[in-house]
């Protein structure tokens, strides 16, 4: 069911955790607030579930007021699901009784079956007498998922569902939550710092800097059309070099005058920092343009070069990883990119 | 402060502390007289305060019930340091000379200031105070004439009208020792059932609540030790409350002590059996009765004023001994006839 | 691992377990040799209505007190509402009014006689229809307000670092705040609510100052009279023996019903949900629960005691309530270290060795507190003669080692109130999981340091309970203090003995009072702690 934020604010002891806040999940869609811990995506997310009152604003399930002036629909009946970061599993009950818990109106057999169901769903169905402190970390966080789902709401949010797991089961454990929300056609929210998990879940994905939305969008355009220098540099790994306004389009650089996808509205002789990510800047043998490599990374199907630019600055660089350079080496490089963001200098 | 510091740093005075009992028990050495008392300490310290400084030694005292403090000289045994064993009731004197933890002591001084029946036959035990338990009765709703013995307090006119303390008390445990030995076992029984039958209310924990209930109006009359009336009646000037001495015309009002006995093992026996002269010696035995408005067991001596305007009256003349040695049957029909 | 290793923990808890094991010993050979008429008497005329008594005593008190204790935990844990801030410490006051003293109180002020009815019926008349405070609801009511602060203080502490997180899982899916608290936050605290609980239920069984003042007869009372009535020392202890064995029943069958949940909460890196506001009425009704608790059980007796204490203030009133008052709080200083050192062995040795013998010597060591005090007295002191006696062969000489010193009253006092510190050191190290020692000696941490680093620093709220609970109870110990004391050692708790033992309650006002003030400041400090634990949480 459709999600909406509308100016949303609340702030604790004058200052602003979140700062009118508008977004808009679509239903069945599964959507991201990323940013850095304290840039106010928790106190959001909690805000959605009813764990907090918002000072302004109004929150919306399928059209239906959750909060508002004038409204407010306390926690247990906005029937939205909430995976915690911590789980908060009920340690006292077994995994089945934890999944089944909040499925009360339904008669014993119906719960018993539907509780399995999300088990099976989330690939514990073998699991299913085990008290909490008996499974794993990533199990426990399955399990936390199948309960929420279990009551079939309209809405599940996940509070940094990820983050006391290790790195390796991160990603497999993403894509299959992934899997269960879609299968279930849940509409969620998901809260994180980790730019990875946001990409492996989300379809769209809103960046959050102390309070206020930057940017919402889908992923791609998050990564390559960034709306702000804070989502460019939080979102992606990548690299400014300095360029020159010349016109409308075009841009003057030390790797070559730029024309085309820019998307750059300064008057002409503004100085711009031009986002540059590892895959618009590629090896070319032929190139008369050379920077020389500082460091590498061997990812096996590529290389990861760090490269100085005459200029002094630095950039990324991926090449396919047959393309072996030493440190020191001058290598030729071109520019490839569809699409180029600038920032004026500050 | 981290908390393993924080905790060497209360461990250490654990071990000086414990050290410093360790050694002090050690300094005991000179020769200090040791009493264990079942008389509070409130009542008795003065005296001993003043008995040390007159002797120029230490009277050393630890109070407890009587029982307990009969059990630590039992634990004790030989190695006890104790001289003299002070007790507020007979039954417990009784329970200490039946344990053999007190000696026999001859003093001519002691025998003829202590009635016969106040004290051990064989001279290990001696009464020091008296406490009358008899009949106090509302000045309000009842006449004096209406009373006569503890008996008839369970005749139909007291239905409803009678409180009692708890029969789990040992001064109720004695009294009903009494009558066992004077008017037979069954005969006692048929007259508690009748008190318990005529109780106007559950039985108090103690006689300061019960003078309280009857000067309140919950009931007009009941069984207490005088000493209470007589503390009551000098703080609260007007207490509507008087006593009446039962069992006149049948063989006396029954009496308890608080007494004395010198230990089997006693460290210090001349200078316990000399305290005990000293204790009995009328002028101590005033003071000695009279902070607890009782009764010098000294025949000679008066008691205060506030208790002495109750009259005087005849004791019942059975050595009190016998109360001791009756008592386990008397908690037995207690417990029979339902006095709780 | 080593045998050896294997072998120390055990050893550790036989070690700690030592104190209570000899007075057990001391017990059971005094226990035999009853006198077996005397024995029919008490089964024809006596057990079965004690038996009952102390049945319903214990149901009534234990249901009261852990609805009180819980409710109140609740509320100050996870709500807000008018005075909360006041009332998370202040309802912890009561445990600082001995049973005795309150049970009085409650006699003197509000049974017949009493100021409270006396004052009615002058207003509605002497018909006037009043529930007497002196029956079987009265006991259990007065007992219930002394003892609900161990519920309150134990849930108090499993609410605040994870009732309001479950809460919100559980409104999450579906459940209302209230439905949240009986289906989760209750039975998530079921064990600190039991350990809450049983000692309640310990104590209720061991008291024998308040039953006696609502001469209320119990197993407790019909051990009194045994030995001071019946003068059957051996029937008194032959009771408590069989007192002792159904509470280790009843322990047992408690045990086994917990089963293999285990309850490690993850408290690390949670952070502290909000609390639930009570808006309106529902915060005054709060406020109201709140208020008629703290005023029952704290300040109402608190203001008689202290105009009691005033009337005598001039008689009793001078420097030597200074020394009993010293001595009150270095004993019960000293007890509290001691109980909680010994309480931390125990924690050890139970953590690091799931032996037979350990969770036997453990299961020894905390008996304790179920024996009424001066049964526990008896046993304590005839030990400590059989130890004496052993040293003086041993050693040659006369006199007394160990009786009559500081250390035997001491050792009576760990005897007694062990389990009160075990408790909460064992809900401490149960909430310390296995991964965190691991993580621990990966940095390369000594066994030392982990315990110095990682172990006292996490069971600080334990330790900090433990240290509180065994504090107060040692001050207003009675039996075992007048029993084992060395001479000269009164303390506040014996003067008030002394005074009660003669019917004089208003002069036992004053030392009563001071007990009461010399607590506050531990129960102050205790949950000044525990908020800042969980605010830092």
């Amino acid at each position: 069911m459709r999600l909406e934020l509308r100016e949303v604010c609340k702030s604790y002891a004058g200052i602003a955790a979140v700062d009118r806040l508008s977004l808009i999940v679509p239903a069945g869609r599964i959507g991201c607030l990323l940013g850095p811990s304290g840039s106010g995506k928790t106190t959001a997310l909690r805000a959605i579930a009813g764990f907090e009152r918002p000072d302004a604003g109004e929150i919306l399930a399928g059209g239906e007021a959750l909060s508002a002036p004038g409204a407010w629909v306390p926690p247990e009946r906005r029937r939205i699901g909430m995976v915690f970061q911590d789980y908060a599993l009920f340690p006292h009950l077994d995994a089945l009784a934890n999944v089944a818990f909040g499925l009360r109106d339904a008669e014993r057999g119906i719960r018993r079956r539907r509780a399995l169901e999300m088990l099976e769903l989330v690939g514990l169905a073998d699991q299913t007498a085990k008290l909490p402190h008996e499974l794993s970390g990533g199990q426990q966080q399955r399990v936390a998922l199948a309960r929420a789902l279990a009551p079939r709401p309209r809405l599940v949010l996940l509070d940094e569902p990820f983050s006391n797991l290790d790195a390796e089961v991160r990603m497999d454990l993403a894509q299959q939550v992934r899997a269960a929300l879609v299968a279930e056609g849940a509409t969620a929210l998901l809260v994180t710092h980790d730019q990875r998990e946001a990409f492996a879940i989300a379809d769209e994905i809103g960046v959050m800097r102390a309070g206020r939305l930057e940017q919402w969008d889908a992923p791609w355009r998050l990564y390559h059309s960034p709306a702000t220098r804070f989502v460019a540099d939080f979102v992606g790994e990548g690299s400014f070099i300095q360029g020159t306004v010349l016109g409308p389009g075009r841009v003057s650089t030390e790797l070559g005058i730029i024309e085309g996808q820019l998307t750059i509205d300064q008057p002409a002789g503004t100085l711009v920092d031009l986002l540059l990510r590892p895959d618009d800047l590629i090896h070319d043998d032929a190139s008369e343009l050379h920077a020389e490599v500082v460091e590498r990374v061997f990812r096996g199907a590529q290389f990861q070069y760090k490269l100085r630019l005459p200029s002094g600055t630095t950039a990324l660089s991926f090449a396919p990883s047959h393309h072996d350079h030493a440190i020191g080496e001058r290598i030729g490089i071109r520019l490839d990119a569809q699409h180029l963001v600038g920032f004026p200098r500050d | 402060m981290s908390l393993r510091i924080a905790l060497t740093r209360l461990l250490m005075p654990t071990l000086m502390v414990a050290a410093l009992g360790l050694a002090s028990q050690a300094q005991a050495a000179g020769s200090p007289l040791v009493v264990y008392s079942a008389r509070k300490y409130q009542l008795v310290e003065q005296l001993f305060l003043e008995y040390g400084r007159e002797r120029d030694i230490e009277v050393k005292s630890v109070t407890d019930d009587g029982a307990p403090l009969v059990q630590r000289l039992i634990a004790e045994g030989a190695n006890s340091p104790a001289d003299l064993f002070i007790s507020v009731d007979a039954g417990d004197l009784w329970r200490a000379t039946q344990a053999g933890l007190l000696s026999p002591i001859k003093s001519p001084l002691l025998e003829a200031a202590i009635p016969a029946h106040l004290r051990d036959p064989d001279g290990r035990w001696f009464g020091l105070a008296v406490r009358a338990r008899t009949i106090a009765y509302s000045t309000e709703r009842v006449k004096p004439v209406e009373l006569s013995t503890y008996a008839a307090l369970g005749d139909a006119r007291w239905k409803g009208r009678l409180c009692l303390r708890s029969g789990k008390h040992v001064y109720n445990q004695s009294l009903v020792a009494m009558m066992m030995v004077d008017i037979g076992e069954q005969a006692a029984e048929r007259v508690v059932r009748s008190w318990v039958a005529n109780l106007a209310a559950e039985p108090f924990s103690s006689d300061t609540l019960l003078l309280n209930a009857i000067a309140a109006g919950q009931c007009d009359v009941g069984i207490v030790n005088s000493y209470y009336l007589g503390r009551l009646q000098s703080e609260k000037p007007g207490f509507p409350v008087q006593i009446f001495w039962a069992d006149q015309k049948a063989g006396g009002t029954h009496v308890n002590i608080s007494g004395g006995g010198v230990t089997t093992h006693a460290k210090n026996r001349a200078e316990a059996i000399r305290f005990l002269e000293w204790l009995a010696s009328p002028a101590i035995q005033t003071r000695f009765a009279s902070v607890n408005f009782e009764f010098p067991a000294h025949a000679g001596v008066d008691p205060l004023p506030v208790v002495a305007a109750w009259g005087t009256f005849e004791p019942k003349l059975v050595n009190v001994g016998k109360l001791g040695e009756t008592q386990p049957a008397a908690v037995r029909l207690l417990d029979r006839a339902g006095w709780r | 691992m080593t045998s050896s290793q294997r072998f120390t923990p055990a050893l550790a808890a036989i070690a700690v377990a030592l104190p209570m094991l000899a007075v057990l010993i001391a017990i059971v050979q005094g226990a035999s040799g009853g006198d077996t008429e005397l024995w029919a008497h008490l089964r024809e005329w006596v057990l079965a209505r004690v038996a009952w008594n102390t049945v319903i005593l214990v149901i009534g008190v234990v249901t009261i007190a852990s609805l009180l204790g819980t409710a109140l935990a609740w509320l100050t844990a996870a709500c807000e509402f008018p005075g909360r801030a006041f009332f998370s410490w202040a309802l912890l006051l009561p445990m600082a009014v001995p049973a005795y003293v309150l049970a009085f109180v409650a006699v003197a002020t509000l049974d017949y006689a009493g100021a409270v009815p006396v004052a009615l019926r002058g207003w509605f008349g002497d018909g006037l229809w009043l529930p007497p405070i002196r029956s079987t609801a009265g006991v259990i009511l007065v007992l219930a307000l002394a003892g609900y602060p161990y519920v309150y203080l134990m849930a108090r502490g499993a609410f605040l670092t994870h009732g309001a997180r479950a809460l919100e899982a559980a409104q999450s899916l579906g459940l209302g705040p209230w439905q949240g608290l009986f289906r989760v936050a209750v039975p998530l605290a079921r064990p600190w609510l039991a350990g809450g609980a049983a000692l309640v239920a310990m104590e209720t069984l061991a008291d024998f100052g308040a039953v006696s003042v609502f001469n209320y007869d119990t197993f407790t009372t019909a051990i009194y009279q045994s030995w001071y009535g019946l003068f059957s020392i051996e029937t008194a202890l032959g009771l408590a023996l069989l007192l002792l064995a159904l509470v280790a029943a009843a322990l047992a069958i408690e045990r086994l019903a917990r089963g293999r949940a285990r309850y490690a909460a993850s408290d690390a890196g949670v952070r502290s949900a909000a609390r639930l506001g009570l808006r309106g009425a529902r915060g005054w009704i709060a406020f109201g629960l709140a208020a008629s608790v703290f005023a029952l059980g704290f300040a109402l007796p608190a203001v008689v005691l202290a105009q009691w204490a005033w009337q005598v203030a001039a008689l009793d009133l001078d420097t030597r309530y200074l020394s009993y008052a010293f001595r009150t709080v270095s004993l019960a200083g000293l007890a509290a270290i001691l109980c909680l050192a010994l309480a931390l062995v125990l924690g050890y040795a139970t953590r690091f060795s799931a032996g037979r013998v350990t969770q036997a010597a453990a299961r020894v060591a905390t008996l304790g507190y179920a024996v009424p005090g001066a049964v526990l007295a008896v046993g304590v002191v005839t030990a400590l003669a059989t130890i004496d006696a052993l040293w003086r062969t041993i050693a040659g000489g006369e006199g007394f080692w160990l009786q009559g010193t500081v250390f035997a009253l001491l050792l009576g006092y760990v005897a007694r109130f062990l389990t009160v510190a075990h408790g909460p050191v064992q809900g401490g190290f149960a909430r310390i999981r296995p991964a965190l020692e691991e993580a621990a000696r990966g940095l390369g941490l000594s066994t030392r340091e982990v315990v110095a680093r990682l172990h006292l620093p996490l069971l600080g709220a334990g330790i900090g309970t433990a240290l509180l609970l065994v504090f107060v109870d040692v001050m207003k110990e009675m039996p075992i203090t007048l029993m084992t004391r060395p001479f000269g050692w009164d303390t506040l708790a014996v003067r008030v003995f002394e005074m009660t033992a003669e019917g004089e309650w208003e002069r036992a006002a004053l030392p009563s009072l001071a007990i009461v003030l010399a607590g506050l400041l531990p129960v102050i400090l205790l949950t000044w702690r525990m908020e800042r634990a969980a605010r830092a949480a």
